[in-house]
């Protein structure tokens, strides 16, 4: 596979686990040596440059904290390995905790703080040697919802402040699609496809990444995503489909709607509150289902997986870390 | 009033009267039983001062050395894959499972005058059995498995991840060794190191078939006790294990030293009042 990620872009590597991602970020890092295939950064070639050498920044899935260290010491291990002057690593150590919000808790011990505040002080650590790219190995994976919600944004926002070139690991396509500007699809050790979050959604390359990027129903032998069919209550509708409604379920703001169409086929359509009011649905109505004007399925056939899939379109920039 | 627990206390600290403190208690008694000069008297005698030294020197040589040799195992161990590890892994424990006296003999076999390097070292004029070199290895053989033991389960909780972030932060083998993982091994290298100290104070069986026991020469703390006995000098004898017993009390109050205490180590204990997420991450980044 081959894999460009921009100059200054946050590109999130997205896909079920054990699909490869994050074997692929620590090749990047030089925690792993590929058997064949290279690692470059900003054109030059890292394959064989060792982990302390490559200027990257790693942040662990369980952030490893060193636990006999303060937070600030954590903090300005980069820097006091390099040997740069107390002063300078002082004023430098100051500055990322009063970014990553921890001053107060500059004199604590990883144990005495909470998980959000842990992966905090984990970026500030990989920060402080000024990363060439930050490589995020499943960043919120072991926090809890809310927190994560609000480091997601934060961690945007911390983005568009420092924009270091940001590669992330997720397998929750929800989390990749807020964070990240950019997707790379990974399946089974396979890049899928690589884009902006919207592109992929609206034009899935094939039927694993549409099915992975969000729910899939299938209408007429196609794919299609069930908010983008629309339900009548009379047959007026061009190419509308005659369905039998199974199930009504309201999940707050969504409602879903399960039904049954001619040779005994099920098909479910997502709602919102206002539209299934106005239809007064119920078990054993009849519908009549049709695509909305936006609804793209996918083409398969023109995207086999594996096919070797290039990077960036033209319109971007830079190609600074490439693994091939 | 809780029988129960009344009598698991009682059972247990009589258990510990009738084995350590009655008997360890009565031979400081008689060491000082015709007074502190003559007590003085019998461990400030030639012989017997050689024989602390002796012990010290062991102590001073042999420690470090299972000490490197231990954490080396341990690290090997912990951090690498490699068919046989389960042969390595047992072969520490050896030591522990036989008899010092077999390991004695089995050391006066190969590098005794007769044993199967014994005249090759003898050609350049190197002894080792019945002096100074024999001690020291067959302390060292007795206590090599606990520095190993101690820090073999620390470094496989601690993991690997501390190690490669230092790593990605610029650090080489040595600073990484240095700085992560040594403190990470502290606690359990230092209680390592104190058994290992013990073990070597106190060995007895092995290095008296590798010493010959010779008095003045090479005879350690233990083998001078031993032979006080023999000889009908329990002064001698009894003041010789107050000494031993003394140094066994330093080491251990070293430990405490060296070791974590409360306030040192907040780092390994869980923190019983460690915050939750409640706090609000402002958002309006200045």
């Amino acid at each position: 596979m081959t894999l460009e990620v921009p100059n200054g872009s946050l590109t999130a590597l997205l896909g079920p686990s054990g699909g490869g991602k994050s074997t692929l970020l620590r090749v990047i890092a030089g925690l792993e040596t590929p058997d064949t295939g290279t690692v470059e950064i900003d054109g030059e070639d890292l394959t064989g440059v060792p982990v302390r050498k490559r200027g990257i920044g790693f942040c662990f899935q369980h952030y490893a904290p060193f636990r006999h260290l303060t937070v600030r010491r954590n903090v300005a291990f980069g820097l006091e390995v390099r040997r740069l002057p107390k002063a300078a690593v002082r004023t430098k150590v100051d500055e990322l905790l009063d970014l990553v919000k921890l001053t107060a808790f500059a004199d604590r011990y990883p144990s005495q703080l909470s998980g959000g505040q842990r992966q905090r002080m984990a970026l500030a650590r990989a920060l402080a040697i000024e990363p060439r790219v930050l490589l995020l190995d499943e960043p919120f994976g072991a926090l809890d919802a809310q927190v994560r919600k609000q480091l997601r944004i934060w961690l945007r926002e911390l983005h568009s402040k420092i924009n270091v070139t940001t590669v992330l690991v997720t397998h929750d396509q929800e989390e990749a699609m807020e964070v990240a500007d950019r997707l790379a699809i990974i399946n089974d050790g396979r890049l899928e496809q690589v884009g902006a979050p919207a592109d992929i959604y609206d034009h899935p390359a094939n039927e694993f990444v549409l099915k992975f990027l969000g729910p899939a129903t299938e209408l007429d032998g196609a794919w299609v995503r069930p908010h983008d069919l629309v339900l009548h209550r009379s047959a007026e509708a061009p190419g509308a489909q005659q369905a039998t409604v199974e199930r009504v379920t309201h999940l707050g703001f969504e409602v879903r709607v399960d039904l049954r169409v001619a040779g005994d086929r099920e098909l479910w359509v997502q709602l919102n509150r206002g539209s299934a009011a106005e239809l007064h649905l119920s078990p054993g109505d009849a519908v009549w289902v049709s695509p909305s004007g936006t609804a793209v399925a996918p083409t398969p056939g023109t995207q086999t997986p594996g096919t070797p899939e290039r990077g960036p379109s033209s319109t971007e920039p830079t190609t600074p870390v490439a693994v091939g | 009033m809780n029988w129960p627990r009344l009598t698991l206390r009682t059972g247990a600290l009589g258990y510990l009267a009738f084995l350590i403190v009655i008997p360890v208690g009565s031979v400081f008694y008689r060491a000082f039983q015709h007074g502190f000069a003559t007590a003085w008297d019998a461990i400030t005698t030639t012989d017997a001062l050689h024989a602390l030294w002796l012990t010290l020197l062991v102590v001073v040589i042999a420690v470090p050395l299972d000490t490197v040799f231990g954490v080396g195992v341990a690290l090997i161990l912990a951090r690498h894959r490699f068919p046989g590890a389960w042969l390595l892994d047992a072969l520490v424990d050896i030591p522990l499972a036989l008899s010092p006296v077999v390991v004695g003999l089995s050391l006066v076999l190969v590098y005794g005058h007769t044993g199967w390097f014994g005249n090759w070292l003898a050609a350049r004029g190197i002894t080792i059995i019945f002096s100074v070199p024999g001690i020291v290895m067959a302390s060292a053989v007795v206590a090599l498995p606990y520095v190993v033991r101690e820090v073999l389960p620390v470094l496989q909780e601690i993991g690997t991840d501390q190690e490669q972030a230092a790593r990605t932060l610029g650090a080489g083998p040595l600073t990484v060794f240095r700085r992560i993982t040594l403190p990470s091994i502290q606690r359990g290298l230092a209680y390592g190191m104190t058994l290992t100290t013990a073990r070597v104070l106190g060995e007895f069986g092995a290095v008296a078939i590798v010493s010959g026991s010779i008095i003045g020469r090479t005879q350690t703390l233990t083998l001078f006790i031993s032979s006080s006995i023999d000889n009908l000098d329990p002064i001698g004898a009894f003041t010789g294990a107050v000494v031993l017993g003394l140094i066994a009390l330093g080491v251990l109050g070293l430990l405490g030293v060296v070791g974590p205490r409360e306030g040192r180590t907040k780092w390994l204990s869980k923190s019983p009042e460690s915050p939750s997420d409640s706090d609000p991450l402002s958002l309006s980044t200045g």
